[in-house]
């Protein structure tokens, strides 16, 4: 296994790729944690897909493929597409999610047209540029990490830098409002941060599936955490993580492409995390449920014992268990919560196999219950 | 125009109809967003049944693909119940793992078969005409513009015979509970109809024009009118309008024809967005001015009102002193006084400002509120 690893980490390509991954998924963990809790995890789609005009142009203007170049235009495109974003739904009556779908498709039409234009000038094919689309890890080169090593670093110094106002803005703008911080300007640069670590991931992961690099490291680490910081983190960890792990599978299985690789293991991490993660997870939630519901079934069944030994002469009088089965019609698990009692020592079976209370059992059921009623 | 050049426009026009119907609902029910998910997770569903029927026009295909679209939806609703996640992230959970998975199956299994990634995400509208359908060895034009007029009646007929119903549902959910009227099987039906119709468009226009066309016109039209009935039509004519003037854009610039549709949305979005009667950009400028001027001049009303006859009338009453007195720009004195004069509120005499009876009576009304 060890050698396994060693192998592929030696592997000059892959090494590359799972590098490229790693920072990409950690970048877009990190600010994905903002973009989930602002509840802009469609803006990340968005984002992406009004990139690609700006690609495009770059392009056209520069002729040049130098991932510095198209990065810039990629993110210029983005960013305006945000602002029109947040202009309709400012000045219209048009709703958020009609905005994104609109901005969305129109700037990806629009870049679409632009890269069938580019495609039939004489002086350029526009191959390079469509890999753009469904991203290609594969063609990633060690100056193209080296650029993405060190935006995300700036992206990083930012993020430092105004951590204080981003956990304000995002908790509680209002609040942020009134001692006085320029929400709007805060938002802007969070937004434009956000937009900066998308246009990292398109060459890698390409246009459609950018959004999930957003969305599903920060919704896994949620999951763990209620703490910003460690929420940040842990997402940015997930993100690394399953960059590289996707970039591996996909250097080692023939024909599987990076991008949809890496999709579908952060998409399990966070499968992982809603069923696993401690306290929020579903399956935790689900025995707590369970546990709940049986504390509350003995309750219910001393309490039976209890009104059944008040309606007799002496507490030593039997009752069937039908009896107590027909009492407790609706919530179930008599034999199991007769048990419980008996392993207590608060209920017997009598010989005849009819249930009673037993001493120390009648005094703990008149003092949990005579008390509630007296209240 | 050659008859190719006319059937792709007349594909094109029923494409974007039969996509504005349903997307009229999306948008008013704030849930355009589902629409670029189905239109990304039907791709499993296409493959699959391809992998199944090696039949690419199967309509084994469409089926399993409009049930990947209301799988897509269950799974959302699902994973939003367990409250772990809001609807926003839940949706960008699901499409991207739906969208990897058929993108990983098409790369491994499907190898060289027409069935290619680009088609599917961007669709080729000028293809479209080489697939004919032949009747009885009788070519009676191009299948695809058959597949989608189908679509088209369905979700016509759907949204005549259910429009009462859809109403309700969409503007006040609570009563259409209340009268019988369950928004689960409304919102499913509306659900497989988004899936039929990205299924039947994707094939020409590519999954992410789609979503354009669904809501594109829709919104355009929002801007412009408050009737349902009025709203679906408009989208309708809009997405048609966008599909021939984006057809010729395409001829003109020899680009990709889907592509070029989306731009002309968009742009048909832009003019309803700046010069919409009401709601447009600029109408909503022109409003608030007009509603400046008015407020100022009504406070110019009291103001003289408060002085007249007065001793210091002679210069709380000069043209010059409006400016130190409401801190106004000479601008906007100069139009609240054209506006006070063409309305016959004030009289100039010289630099000196008077009253008409009228503008007494309306500076006293103002008062009073």
């Amino acid at each position: 296994m060890i050698e396994y690893l060693v192998e592929i980490f030696s592997d000059y390509t892959l090494r590359t790729v799972a590098l490229g991954s790693a920072i990409l998924g950690f970048t877009s963990g990190a600010l994905g944690s903002f973009a989930v809790l602002r509840k802009q995890s469609l803006l990340g789609d968005a984002i992406s897909h009004a990139a690609l005009p700006g690609i495009a142009i770059a392009f056209l203007l520069t002729l040049s493929k130098s991932p510095l170049v198209l990065v810039l235009g990629a993110t210029v495109a983005g960013w305006i597409g945000t602002l029109a974003i947040l202009a309709i739904v400012r000045t219209t009556r048009i709703k958020e999610d009609s905005a994104l779908g609109l901005i969305l498709s129109v700037f990806f039409g629009f870049g679409l047209v632009l890269l069938t234009y580019i495609q039939k000038q004489p002086y350029a094919s526009q191959a390079g540029l469509d890999k753009f689309l469904f991203g290609q890890a594969a063609a990633l080169l060690e100056k193209d990490v080296i650029v993405m090593g060190i935006l995300s670093a700036i992206v990083f110094l930012f993020l430092m830098i105004f951590w204080k106002e981003f956990k304000i803005i995002s908790f509680d703008p209002d609040f942020s409002v009134s001692i006085g911080l320029p929400i709007r300007k805060l938002d802007i640069l969070l937004t434009t941060l956000l937009v900066f670590a998308i246009v990292l991931g398109l060459q890698t992961v390409g246009v459609v599936l950018m959004s999930a690099m957003v969305v599903a490291p920060a919704a896994a680490a949620r999951q763990w955490t209620d703490r910003l910081g460690l929420m940040v983190l842990l997402s940015s960890f997930f993100g690394a993580i399953s960059g590289t792990i996707g970039a591996v599978l996909s250097g080692s299985i023939e024909r599987l492409p990076t991008g949809p690789a890496i999709v579908i293991t952060m998409s399990f991490l966070a499968l992982f995390s809603f069923l696993l993660a401690f306290n929020r997870g579903l399956i935790w939630k689900w025995i707590r449920e369970q546990s709940n519901r049986r504390k509350l079934q003995v309750n219910a069944i001393l309490s039976d014992l209890y009104i059944l030994a008040q309606q007799h002469e002496n507490i030593d009088h039997g009752h069937s268990i039908e009896v107590l089965r027909t009492m407790s019609i609706g919530h179930g698990g008599v034999d199991r919560s007769l048990n419980v009692l008996k392993s207590r020592g608060w209920a017997a079976q009598k010989s005849s196999g009819n249930w009673v209370l037993t001493q120390e059992g009648f005094e703990i059921a008149q003092n949990a219950f005579d008390s509630e009623e007296n209240n | 125009m050659s008859q190719p050049q006319l059937e792709i426009q007349l594909i094109g026009i029923i494409v974007a109809a039969a996509c504005a119907v349903p997307g009229v609902f999306l948008v008013l029910r704030r849930m355009a967003m589902l629409s670029d998910a189905i239109s990304h997770s039907i791709l499993v569903g296409i493959v699959l049944a391809f992998f199944l029927t090696r039949d690419i026009t199967s309509p084994f295909l469409v089926l399993a693909a409009t049930l990947t679209g209301i799988l897509t939806v269950v799974l959302v609703e699902l994973l939003h119940k367990t409250r772990l996640v809001r609807e926003d992230a839940a949706i960008g959970l699901v499409f991207p793992f739906l969208f990897s998975v058929g993108v990983i199956l098409i790369s491994r299994y499907a190898g060289n078969i027409h069935l290619d990634m680009d088609a599917v995400l961007l669709g080729e509208l000028a293809f479209a005409p080489f697939n004919r359908f032949i009747v009885w060895g009788v070519d009676i034009g191009p299948k695809s513009m058959y597949l989608m007029l189908g679509i088209l009646i369905i979700n016509i007929s759907f949204v005549s015979l259910f429009y009462k119903e859809l109403k309700i549902v969409t503007f006040d959910p609570g009563l259409a509970a209340a009268i019988g009227i369950s928004p689960w099987v409304i919102h499913y039906v509306l659900m497989g109809l988004i899936s039929i119709t990205a299924v039947g468009a994707f094939d020409a226009v590519g999954s992410i024009l789609v979503v354009a066309l669904m809501i594109g016109p829709p919104v355009t039209a929002y801007l412009l009118t408050e009737k349902l009935s009025i709203l679906i039509f408009l989208s309708g004519i809009f997405g048609g309008i966008a599909a021939i003037t984006g057809y010729w854009f395409a001829h003109w610039l020899d680009v990709s024809i889907a592509g070029s549709m989306t731009v002309m949305i968009g742009f048909f979005f832009l003019l309803s967005y700046l010069f919409a009667p009401h709601r447009g950009i600029i109408a909503i400028v022109r409003r608030r001015q007009r509603q400046k001027i008015q407020f100022s001049l009504e406070m110019l009303l009291v103001h003289l009102l408060h002085h007249k006859d007065q001793a210091d009338a002679e210069s709380e009453c000069h043209v010059e002193h409006l400016g130190d007195h409401f801190t106004w720009e000479k601008d906007l004195s100069v139009k609240v006084l054209r506006a006070g004069e063409r309305d016959e509120l004030i009289k100039r005499k010289g630099e000196l400002l008077y009253l008409t009876d009228t503008g007494k009576i309306i500076a006293e009304k103002s008062m009073l509120r």
